[in-house]
């Protein structure tokens, strides 16, 4: 019952917001602010062509791949720097450093570097989104309890299923936590990475149709856009999340 | 037939460094120990002796001491198994009862059976697919117990397992843990400060000193196993003990 209230609440002010442009619409009216219906016709179409599918495609796979690359790194050099103090103080200047570059500086001197190829674009995501990672996973390593981790020991759990039983399921919320935030902070990068240097994808599209002013072609890719990740976050990483958490009381 | 392997335990010291303002700490000093195969023996003194920090000697926690533990080896395994029941359960809440108990056996362990019957007998099956954060304490400890006893331990170690109890629900357990050591014989250093349940528990009774804790006396408990549930035996035989030795005054 309640359920239901809340989604039609939900339902309700997505209806007030699109009522609200396209009364903004009207009263501007100009193609800087198509009304709703427009940007609809231009979403139709550009999925009749396949322009959309196909640019979201690659985005998508852009996403994917930095994506697992920032946390695979991320989460080992976590584990790392939470679980050894040498370590934690050689590398903690640089991720202070890290951290506070500029992601635009990364994306450029990845292309510089690396020529503007695939490889720069996805190292380029990928290393803004390491150090943030790094220092969420650090902190969940650092609150390891060892009443667990001397469990282990004594009864003489192999290093495989201490880390996969003991210390993983731990690390879990860490994980979901940096991966939930690391999604919507990289799939902004993403756009901006293939704005600068790639040839296709949303970023690189929404660049074109700047140039050309076409702003119902951009809020055509943008709401198509937002509503894929939404997926994601409601059809993968939440059940993901509700799987794993299933022993709390 | 005795089972000739047994468990040696002398440390000359064991000290914790000093932290800060916090000087030096010796917990534990000149302690020797020698159990029998199979020998119940549990460890008496008062809290702050260094019991636990006994316990973790053995159990290889901590090897930053000076002295030697010979461990035994019953089973013929390359190293000794050890079975540790801590004072808290430290199950692991993201798996079950069951989950719990599986994790501690070798892929290569034939004691799946066995496990089904520890289950049985303490009377967990019901529990077999529950999460540790729905048990009573009792029951967690149930678990704990059953842990330990399914790697088929060569040592098992008990720190205080049964405290903040209620009595009911502790005796309960200790008539539990005699049935199930009974049937499956080993060596058992027992840390508890409570007299009445090291009488009814033990073989042998070790009392320790303030820190840094040495074997103070060593007592032997005569007490028949049929009769260990009898409190008029454990009782009789405690005030016998404080009557005759003067290290157990009023306290214990």
């Amino acid at each position: 019952m309640t359920l239901h209230r809340r989604t039609l609440v939900q339902v309700l002010s997505l209806i007030v917001l699109l009522v609200l442009w396209q009364a903004a619409a009207m009263v501007v009216r100009d193609r800087v602010l198509p009304p709703p219906i427009v940007v609809f016709d231009v979403m139709i179409a550009g999925f009749q062509d396949g322009e959309i599918p196909y640019n979201i495609g690659i985005t998508l796979l852009r996403v994917a791949a930095s994506f697992t690359l920032a946390m695979l790194i991320g989460v080992a050099f976590g584990i790392a720097m939470g679980r050894n103090r040498g370590l934690d103080r050689f590398f903690d200047g640089w991720l202070v450093l890290f951290l506070n570059v500029p992601a635009l500086v990364t994306i450029i001197l990845c292309y510089v570097w690396f020529g503007l190829g695939e490889v720069a674009a996805i190292s380029a995501v990928a290393i803004n989104k390491i150090p943030n990672v790094v220092v969420t996973l650090r902190e969940g390593a650092r609150a390891l309890n060892p009443d667990y981790t001397e469990m282990a020991q004594v009864f003489r759990l192999n290093r495989v299923k201490t880390l996969r039983h003991v210390v993983l399921p731990q690390l879990f919320p860490f994980v979901a936590a940096s991966a939930r935030s690391g999604l919507a902070l990289i799939w902004k990068i993403v756009l901006v990475v293939e704005l600068l240097g790639r040839s296709n994808g949303v970023g690189f599209e929404l660049h074109t149709l700047f140039q050309l002013f076409d702003v119902a072609g951009i809020l055509a890719y943008t709401l198509t856009f937002v509503a894929v990740v939404q997926l994601i976050e409601i059809g993968l990483l939440q059940p993901l999340e509700r799987r794993a958490n299933q022993w709390r009381r | 037939m005795a089972p000739l392997s047994q468990l040696e335990i002398n440390i000359r010291q064991k000290l914790f460094p000093s932290v800060g303002e916090a000087p030096a700490h010796a917990a534990l000093r000149n302690l020797q120990m020698n159990l029998r195969g199979s020998e119940f023996v549990c460890v008496l003194g008062p809290s702050g002796c260094g019991k636990t920090t006994l316990l973790n000697c053995i159990a290889g926690l901590d090897r930053d001491f000076d002295g030697r533990i010979v461990l035994p080896s019953v089973h013929g395994r390359a190293q000794p198994a050890i079975g540790y029941v801590f004072q808290n359960p430290r199950l692991l809440p993201w798996r079950t009862v069951i989950e719990n108990v599986e994790l501690v056996l070798d892929s290569s362990d034939s004691n799946r059976s066995q496990v089904e019957e520890l289950l049985t007998v303490t009377g967990l099956q019901p529990f077999r697919h529950t999460y540790p954060a729905r048990l009573s304490l009792g029951l967690e400890r149930r678990v704990a117990l059953v842990r330990a006893f399914a790697i088929e331990p060569d040592v098992l170690l008990m720190d205080e397992p049964f405290v903040s109890l209620d009595e009911p629900t502790a005796q309960r357990l200790r008539s539990l843990l005699l049935q199930v050591w009974q049937d499956r014989p080993t060596t058992v250093v027992f840390v508890t400060h409570d007299l009445r349940e090291a009488i009814q528990l033990a073989d042998r009774l070790l009392l320790l000193s303030p820190a840094p804790g040495t074997v103070l006396a060593d007592i032997r408990i005569d007490i028949a196993r049929d009769q260990r549930y009898d409190p008029a035996a454990v009782e009789a035989f405690r005030t016998r003990l404080i009557r005759d030795n003067p290290l157990f005054h009023r306290d214990f």
